[in-house]
């Protein structure tokens, strides 16, 4: 199939699903970030929850690849502090700024322009950036399993396990 | 197809749908879910009209090409997925200030929309310079199992928690 058919298609269902699910308002993503709200975590967790399964047991079979993202403590530790400090003010991630906007959650647009520049100082800063921090603790493209040396099926149990006692957990509190 | 016109969706329930979509689309594609590097190209386009030179000599554009990939696509497919969905369930209308943000900031739209903006720099400064967003990272990097995922999410929500707090004090007033 077209890459770029199959990169709208995809984005159309995920779009819609996170409507339905209601995680693209500023009210759910704060409510999180003010522990109030456990609605996107609870969305997030169960789709990795589902995501993890799926994916090692068709990498098992060699059917697909992964596509890991370099550990750079810098870069990962910095970078997602910073991300947290705008995601707390903006109240929307990048995906759910532009589901947002098509719920006709307009604030969303001076958001998403925001996030244009910040791409934009980003690059600016770039080359330097990537002689400093983004050489600060790099481990390469590692997963839990590989860094432990153990079978990723039972690190997938543990987390399996961990998710669905959070899930129980929230129920419980109402959160 | 009622359920298609419900206004919301169990989290686990859309959380599983989202999970499944993500193992399709890695798959049938090879496409793992990410939006932040869309907002660079975006950058990149609109930075190459007006300077063209400059972006071609810079590091990062080149790293990050301008240039409509699957991701791309994926990213207003998310806006046209929300959409639909809020059509169907007769959800979609403007709303110019979050409800939560209005309770404790007040009606005032340019204090929000500049907040937004502001907001949305610093969300995509700390999403570039951690390499990923909560769909990168968050979904594709915990799937995986990759540490700078796990590393990477639990860094975007200490910070904006921090901030919540900062904003919204302690406590639970909401509702």
């Amino acid at each position: 199939m077209n890459e770029l058919l199959a990169g709208v298609i995809t984005g159309i269902f995920f779009g819609f699903i996170m409507q339905k699910a209601q995680v693209i308002r500023y009210d759910r993503q704060l409510g999180a970030l003010r522990l109030q709200d456990m609605t996107i975590v609870k969305f997030m967790l169960t789709t990795i929850l589902i995501a993890m399964v799926g994916i090692y047991f068709l990498l098992d079979l060699g059917l697909i690849k992964l596509s890991i993202k370099p550990l750079i403590l810098g870069g990962n530790i910095l970078g997602g502090l910073i991300f947290g400090v705008g995601w707390g003010i903006v109240g929307y991630c990048p995906a759910t700024a532009m589901g947002a906007l098509g719920e006709g959650r307009y604030d969303s647009v001076f958001g998403l322009l925001g996030m244009m520049v910040g791409a934009g100082i980003f690059a600016e800063f770039y080359p330097m950036l990537k002689r400093t921090v983004l050489t600060w603790g790099d481990f390469g493209r590692i997963t839990l399993p590989a860094a432990l040396g153990i079978n990723h099926w039972l690190i997938i149990v543990i987390l399996c396990a961990a998710f669905i006692g959070l899930f129980v957990w929230f129920e419980k509190k109402g959160l | 197809m009622n359920v298609l016109r419900e206004k919301k969706w169990s989290p686990y329930a859309a959380g599983a749908l989202a999970g499944i979509l993500l193992v399709l689309s890695v798959f049938i594609t090879g496409k793992y879910f990410g939006a932040s590097t869309t907002f660079v190209r975006a950058a990149g386009f609109i930075e190459q009209a007006v300077a063209p030179d400059k972006v071609a000599s810079m590091d990062y554009f080149i790293k990050e090409k301008a240039k409509v990939d699957w991701q791309f696509m994926f990213v207003i497919g998310v806006l046209l997925g929300s959409l639909v969905s809020s059509w169907i369930s007769k959800e979609k209308k403007a709303v110019a200030v979050p409800s939560m943000w209005e309770g404790r900031f007040g009606p005032s739209r340019m204090r929000r929309w500049v907040a937004a903006f502001l907001g949305g720099i610093v969300v995509m400064f700390g999403a570039r310079l951690a390499d990923g967003c909560p769909s990168g990272h968050g979904l594709s990097g915990l799937a995986q199992i990759a540490l700078s995922g796990y590393i990477s999410l639990i860094c975007f929500f200490l910070g904006g928690v921090i901030i919540a707090r900062m904003l919204y004090g302690g406590g639970n007033s909401h509702e």
